[in-house]
């Protein structure tokens, strides 16, 4: 993931991205995926090459990537810790746990630390229901978390 | 013979540092210089005991857990590669009270072996129901399917045959067969798990399902909340296709069938299968109105078998002892088995598949061993987000469609969340209705702003603000969005709501030490 890309770049990127898919059955989401894997959001410059593409007007793949919470228009921090809300791991404490990490790290859902290291997300069940609290940090998940656990997460993001 | 080590790769067992585990263990075996095979297995689901290293020797295969990374050299000490004592010695694994109680239909071969090994998949009975399918015509597929008493375990308890049968009859020269793996659901995790720990069988249970309904093409739809699965799935795919299980010929017949998978990207109502949908098509997750069924006028316009997998990953063992088989499992008007999913603040967390009929009281104390807080329980809430909060003093209901809905209730994915007595209804309220305003897709007015002044009013009660009042008029709202909704989401919503005012009025007064400006409150 890169964050400074230069706008015919992105374009060109998104356009090859996008040509890959294009004889896919409903290609909006997986080409939308790939442009994010890549570019860390979906730029707007990268919106409308794919609108060209699909022969979409840019207020439907807007409309679209806006639908769904994992699209971003802007990059995340260098770092993405989300932590579960759901149910199963309210049972074993996973709010106090998270009030805990907003308050350690100053930031409040969504929200990214200044220093850019960590982003904050909610997530509503990682399917790890029977070794709650859980979270994901990066591409690693995380179970039965405790407080020193976590903090030790969010320590290891400030390396 | 070598001995063989097992330590799983399911997701589960890897947030708890199975991984950590391997490593430790090859680099114990190299230091002593001892040579065993190293398998990386599904998981058996006892979670509890996850990461749980087995170890099979002889005839013999047991089980240690939950170990850490720093127990591995005391287990070489022990000698566990012959099973020797230690303190987080099980015994054989088959024998564990928790795996020998259950009925595993579903999940027989989840755990057993390496997930992508086809091999395997091929000694351990897979492939045998997909032969017998492709020696029968669509039709009696469809009717053994039908005979067997299959009913959709994504929640909705359709019968599965039926919807097949409809498929097939749907003229179109393209059919569809897409596989709700969109596993939402607070509680749940038996979708997961069959991908990552036994991906084939539900390849077998869709290839099935496209022939017997006409459909050569399959999506099977998962969440990006789930990139093990996806990952296994992938290579899963690849693998059928190379061993002509998937392709123009299905194992060498006239009937062609391929899939994909195809990744959500974070909206909870995509696992409503109308909205899954529109997804795949491309555009927002937004809920269709009911009819044209999927059935008839599905993905693209054409005719569209939307299953479960669980639904789908029961059709091979179906295909192979046959409907009478099947059917005899269960009770009433619920056959078969179930995968039970207990989760939360459980002693004895995991996957239990047992046959309907089961008791709440015996899955969540007898099983489950009661809270891991070891406090008392308060509430269970079976079904996901939109499942009712079951009191102790229902305990004797039995797991079944219909004695759930006589309680007000659902089964839906039979995912079962336990809270102890710290518990506060009224949040566990609130939280039905935030949860249900963040992820409403917007298209009916009942789920998008009932969801909304949903949270206010449950707000205003804790601040004690006409609490009488509010409470009736939280009932009314409950009542408009039950059957003014769409969909399940806003239609199921007040479930959650409902059974923990119905069941826990106490909790439902105002809380002085939670006093805070309303519009605080409510953001």
């Amino acid at each position: 993931m890169e964050l400074q890309v230069p706008e015919a770049d992105v374009a060109n990127r998104a356009a090859a991205i996008a040509d890959r898919h294009l004889l896919e059955e409903g290609p909006l989401l997986p080409i939308l995926h790939d442009v994010q894997r890549d570019f860390g959001c979906v730029p707007d410059t990268a919106l409308r090459v794919i609108a060209d593409k699909l022969n979409l007007s840019r207020a439907e793949v807007h409309g679209v990537m806006s639908f769904y919470h994992d699209f971003r228009q802007e990059p995340a921090g260098r770092h993405v810790l989300k932590i579960c809300r759901a149910e199963a791991c309210q049972s074993v404490g996973g709010e106090a746990l998270a009030e805990g990490v907003r308050e350690a790290l100053g930031i409040d859902w969504h929200e990214t630390t200044p220093d850019g290291r960590i982003t904050l997300e909610p997530v509503y069940c990682l399917g790890l229901c029977s070794c709650a609290p859980a979270a994901m940090f990066d591409d690693e998940l995380h179970g039965r978390l405790d407080k020193a656990a976590l903090a030790d997460i969010v320590m290891e993001a400030g390396r | 013979m070598t001995p063989v080590i097992y330590v799983p790769c399911d997701a589960a067992a890897l947030a708890v540092g199975a991984n950590r585990v391997v490593e430790a263990i090859a680099s114990e075996l190299s230091a002593r210089g001892i040579t065993a095979e190293l398998v990386r297995n599904g998981s058996r689901g006892l979670h509890w005991l996850e990461p749980m290293v087995e170890v099979r020797f002889g005839d013999r295969r047991v089980a240690y857990g939950p170990v850490r990374p720093a127990d591995v050299p005391g287990l070489f000490d022990a000698g566990f590669l012959e099973g020797g004592a230690h303190p987080l010695f099980h015994g054989d694994t088959e024998e564990i009270p928790f795996l020998k109680n259950q009925t595993r239909l579903t999940f027989a071969r989840c755990g057993l072996t390496d997930p992508l090994s086809l091999d395997d998949y091929g000694s351990n009975g897979g492939l045998i129901g997909l032969r017998n399918a492709l020696a029968m015509q669509p039709a009696e597929i469809v009717q053994q399917v039908t005979d067997s008493g299959l009913r959709g375990r994504g929640g909705a308890g359709f019968p599965t045959g039926i919807k097949w049968n409809t498929v097939l009859k749907a003229p179109g020269a393209r059919k569809y067969i897409v596989c709700n793996a969109d596993e939402g659901d607070s509680g749940t995790f038996a979708d997961r798990m069959i991908m990552e720990g036994d991906p084939f069988v539900l390849i077998e249970g869709m290839t099935i399902a496209g022939i017997a309904s006409g459909a050569s093409k399959g999506y099977l739809y998962t969440r990006s909340e789930y990139p093990h699965a996806i990952e296994t799935m992938q290579a899963a795919i690849g693998i059928a296709r190379k061993a002509g299980i998937l392709g123009q010929s299905v194992l060498g017949s006239n009937y062609a069938f391929d899939m994909d998978v195809r990744v959500g990207a974070g909206a909870y109502v995509c696992g409503e299968e109308t909205s899954l949908l529109n997804s795949l098509e491309g555009k927002r997750g937004v809920v269709r109105a009911k009819p044209p069924l999927p059935a008839l006028e599905g993905l693209f316009g054409c005719p569209t078998v939307v299953n479960n997998v669980l639904s789908l990953a029961s059709v091979p063992v179906i295909m192979d002892r046959g409907a009478d088989f099947y059917r005899d499992f269960g009770t009433g008007r619920s056959h078969g088995t179930m995968p039970i999913q207990l989760a939360g603040n459980i002693r004895h967390g995991g996957l239990y598949e047992a046959a309907f009929g089961i008791t709440l009281g015996e899955l969540v104390n007898d099983i489950g061993g009661g809270t891991l807080s070891g406090r008392p329980v308060k509430a269970v809430q079976v079904g996901g987000p939109l499942g009712a909060y079951f009191p102790p003093e229902l305990f004797d209901t039995p797991f079944d469609y219909e004695a759930f809905a006589a309680q007000d209730g659902l089964i839906g994915h039979a995912g079962v969340v336990v809270f102890d007595d710290t518990a506060d209804m009224l949040s566990q309220a609130r939280f039905a209705m935030e949860f249900c305003a963040i992820e409403s897709c917007g298209k009916c007015t009942p789920c998008r702003i009932g969801a909304v002044r949903g949270v206010e009013v449950v707000d205003r009660i804790a601040h004690g603000d006409r609490p009488e009042e509010q409470i009736d008029l939280l009932k009314d709202l409950c009542n408009t969005m039950k059957l003014g909704s769409l969909c399940a989401l806003g239609g199921f919503t007040p479930y959650p709501v409902m059974s923990a005012l119905t069941h826990f009025p106490q909790d439902f007064t105002p809380k002085p030490d939670t006093l805070k400006p309303l519009a605080e409150a409510a953001e």
